[in-house]
């Protein structure tokens, strides 16, 4: 199989967002009629290489090449021009149409268009690639599962021919029996030649399917392995392998009573939630995406609410229905999406801080202008909000001081606990310690602190416990001396020994 | 929750804060008095001035008949109507959405206000009938949106509709009753407090109140997060559906108030002439003043100013003898050519449809 030719190459890619390098000098060789896994933690630029590849991208520097020859993409009709499919983690489906027009949109203008023509070689492909028994050709884009809804996205791609295809975590959304179909999808197309690129996160997977594997960490490149000669443990170690030395660790805050507990939370995100925190507790939540730690964040916040179990703060048992709720119950929520979830960014510094105490800056409903100004002056101060004025807009600073806002916002609530949903993404070097300086305070003041943070560095160095959560679940709590990335990734991945 | 009296609480004391000084250049930015009054007027505020300030001229220097006091107050009456329409309609599209039914709220006011007034003999029953009818129109539209979540545009095309099937119905198509030997819609029409006419004064009540609203009050500032970022605020307690139907239902009062003002004006409940289109007018005004139609942004101030550059423009034309045809191209070009410069001063991209 090693002496396959090159489909694929791509060679020395570079690519960065501003200040931040997603890639750095990254290799990828596909090779025809085989399978390379592409493997990486969070973060590790899977994504970014994938985008490149369907043109959405253009490299900073790196050469791409197919069949030897170097190819610029301009866009995805020119990677797809060049036999290469890229398949979306979350495809976009036409609501409205057939199964079988939205396989063959973008291609239903060449021909004349018959509809009956159509539907028979739809149902020809679907079956040819055994997914007849899946899903109808007439059914409507609208009746789809998320599962049938991935399956139209693959059919695109085979229906085009391509030599080259990528599959983006694609059994994320598929049940066990489609897994099955979509592996000897897979097979087909390998003994067909064509080259087959699969990211995923499941172990098992991988070495079920693949042939080598290619693993990138921190928008780098670590190395391609043979399947035959590797492990678990090695590819855990290649994917994790970092420097722990040069990240932020903190000095654990004396613990006080339980101030938080979830009792076997569930609802349509996540389910079975045993959860304590404590004052003066930083309680860390890792997982992968997709693995709920949003999800439970909103449902404590109050933004899903719980359809079985109970939340209990300070031993009152709270019925939260809705973020007023939380908020009543002394609850403090930054939300993963700063601007679209949580910041008014025509609004002023001054306006975004005083929005959820706005009540007790007023008499009657007039706000007293004096004491949010008060308010706005004293945040700014101690949390160091770099800002020419209290009225400033929010959408006028940098992504660390708008972060900064929005604790400002929770901390003037005096809350008993806060909830920081990945709350140094997308910000700078020194920003980020700030933010850590603040957390380790607001804990020995006594305040129960959730983090959840993609990056496992920062988990480990902020957190007093950690719970990993996998598939909507907790798959494990570690304590802080026994907390390590290799256990809390194995933790985190735990669904695919079962899968 | 209140952060007086939990000061000692967990916020951040100054004690233990060992970070260094933030950098020094960012703590002091130096404006000159100059700028500082311009930007609390306002660009928008001060280009609209100036555009009335322009068309004052123009028009004062070709006839001067345009500054007599009794022109002004023919200006001042024929902007009263939809400067209240403009005014509710502000806070809808601060709030994030649009109401277009208010025409046909206000029409319906007026024929229930004169029906009731002709059957009671009471003025208070005519006009408190006729805000209730209006509050009641407000609430539907509320509901409507909130709880079939319908969109706003399409809620309230339906209700433009309907109410103004209603206003027909019970007045099967014609005038109805009439006001005009009563004393107090005699006042409303024709009456003036200090020398102001009635009907100026229930335009400067209603502004006031509703700029103090959203400028000073917890009310107004949570409109503005609702309509600036609706999950924010519902993250941050904010109960947004009741801000909703709230504001549905005071405009749909006001839109009633309106509508009493026509029939005092023309002696009759009238279903329809005197208050179709004003809803179109008063979106006009709404977003010339600088209301942004996504939400989270605008102000009575330069909503009024906007309707009083509408009306000094339609009256000079009619001055200089300009067919009211031209005046019609008038308004629509002056509303493209100030939303394309507020568009293109905000430096968004071309791409796709504006938001």
């Amino acid at each position: 199989m090693t002496h396959e030719p090159i489909a694929l190459r791509a060679t020395g890619i570079t690519k960065s967002f501003g200040p931040v390098r997603a890639l750095r000098g990254v290799e990828l060789e596909l090779r025809s009629g085989e399978v390379t896994a592409l493997m990486g933690e969070n973060g590790a630029g899977k994504s970014t290489l994938l985008k490149i590849l369907n043109g959405d991208f253009r490299p900073d520097d790196g050469v791409l090449s197919i069949d030897g020859v170097p190819t610029v993409f301009g866009d995805p009709a020119d990677s797809r021009a060049a036999g290469l499919r890229v398949i979306a983690q979350e495809p976009e489906i036409i609501a409205a149409v057939s199964v079988a027009e939205n396989i063959f949109v973008g291609s239903l203008g060449s021909v004349a268009y018959n509809r009956k023509a159509l539907l028979r070689r739809t149902r020809d492909e679907l079956k040819r690639w055994g997914f007849d028994r899946t899903i109808r050709a007439e059914s409507l884009g609208s009746e789809l599962s998320p599962a049938q809804r991935q399956i139209v996205e693959i059919m695109r791609a085979v229906v085009s021919k391509p030599r080259i295809i990528c599959f983006d975590e694609p059994t994320s959304s598929l049940g066990d029996d489609e897994v099955t179909l979509l592996f000897a999808l897979i097979r087909q197309l390998q003994a067909e030649g064509i080259a087959v690129a699969y990211v995923s996160h499941r172990m098992g997977e991988i070495f079920k399917l693949a042939d080598r594997i290619t693993v990138l960490r921190d928008g780098s490149f670590v190395g391609t392995q043979l399947v035959a000669e590797t492990n678990h443990d090695e590819l855990v170690r290649m994917m994790v392998g970092r420097d722990l030395s040069q990240f932020f660790h903190r000095e654990p805050a004396p613990l006080g009573k339980t101030v938080l507990e979830l009792r076997n939370v569930g609802n349509d995100y996540v389910d079975g939630i045993d959860l304590t925190v404590r004052a003066g507790e930083v309680v860390g939540i890792a997982g992968l995406v997709g693995a709920g730690r949003s999800e439970l964040m909103k449902t404590i916040a109050g933004d899903y609410p719980i359809a079985s179990g109970e939340i209990v703060v300070d031993d009152h048992v709270w019925r939260i229905r809705q973020p007023a709720d939380s908020i009543r119950a002394g609850i403090g929520f930054a939300p993963e999406e700063r601007k679209a979830e949580a910041l008014l960014l025509q609004r002023s510094v001054r306006d975004n801080a005083a929005l959820v105490v706005l009540r007790s800056l007023s008499r009657w409903i007039f706000v007293s202008s004096r004491a949010e100004r008060a308010l706005a002056k004293t945040y700014i101060d101690r949390l160091r909000i770099r800002t020419p004025s209290a009225e400033q807009l929010v959408g006028n600073l940098s992504g660390g001081n708008q972060q900064k806002v929005v604790l400002a916002r929770w901390l003037a609530t005096a809350p008993k606990v806060l909830l920081l949903d990945e709350p140094t993404r997308g910000i700078d070097v020194g920003a980020k310690s700030e933010i850590y300086a603040i957390i380790d305070e607001l804990a020995h003041q006594g305040v129960a602190v959730i983090v959840v943070s993609s990056e496992l560095p920062e988990v480990l160095g902020v957190s007093d416990r950690i719970y990993v959560m996998a598939a909507g679940r907790i798959s494990g709590e570690l304590t802080r001396s026994e907390a390590s990335e290799e256990r809390i990734l194995a933790l985190a991945m735990d669904e695919d020994v079962a899968a | 929750m209140n952060i007086v009296t939990r000061k000692d609480t967990p916020v951040l004391s100054a004690q233990t804060d060992t970070r260094p000084p933030a950098p020094k250049e960012m703590e002091v930015e130096r404006v000159s008095t100059f700028r500082r009054v311009i930007t609390a007027i306002g660009v928008q505020n001060i280009s609209l001035i100036f555009a009335i300030v322009l068309v004052v001229a123009i028009i004062g220097i070709q006839n001067p008949l345009f500054f007599t006091v009794p022109n002004l107050k023919v200006i001042g009456t024929a902007i009263a109507i939809v400067g209240l329409l403009a005014v509710v309609q502000t806070i809808v599209i601060i709030l994030g959405a649009l109401d277009i039914s208010v025409g046909s709220i206000a029409g319906l006011a007026s024929v229930t206000s004169a029906m009731i007034f002709t059957s009671t003999s009471s003025a208070a029953m005519g006009v408190l009938g006729a805000v209730a009818i209006g509050v009641v129109c407000g609430l539907v539209n509320g509901c409507i949106i909130v709880f079939g979540r319908v969109n706003p545009v399409i809620a309230t095309l339906a209700t433009l509709a309907a109410f103004k099937g209603i206003a027909q119905l019970i007045s099967d198509g014609r005038a109805q009753g009439y006001t005009g030997a009563d004393p107090f819609f005699v006042f409303l029409a024709r009456g003036t407090l200090l020398g102001v006419p009635t009907l100026i004064l229930v335009l400067v009540l209603v502004a006031v109140l509703a700029h103090v609203v959203l400028r000073y009050t917890t009310i107004g500032r949570n409109i503005y997060a609702v309509g600036g970022n609706n999950i924010a605020s519902r993250l941050g307690g904010i109960n947004i559906n009741r801000y909703i139907i709230g504001v549905y239902m005071v405009t749909g009062a006001v839109a009633a108030i309106a509508g009493i003002l026509i029939t005092a004006r023309t002696g009759s409940g009238q279903p329809i002439s005197g208050s179709e289109g004003l809803e179109l007018q008063a979106i006009t005004a709404a977003a010339l003043g600088g209301a942004a139609l996504k939400g989270g942004k605008g102000a009575i101030a330069g909503t009024i100013l906007a309707v009083i550059l509408l009306g000094v423009l339609t009256n000079g034309m009619t001055l200089l003898g300009v067919n009211t045809f031209w005046q019609n191209v008038a308004q629509g070009t002056l509303l493209v050519v100030a939303v394309v410069i507020q568009q293109l001063r905000s430096g968004e991209r071309r791409i796709g449809i504006p938001g």
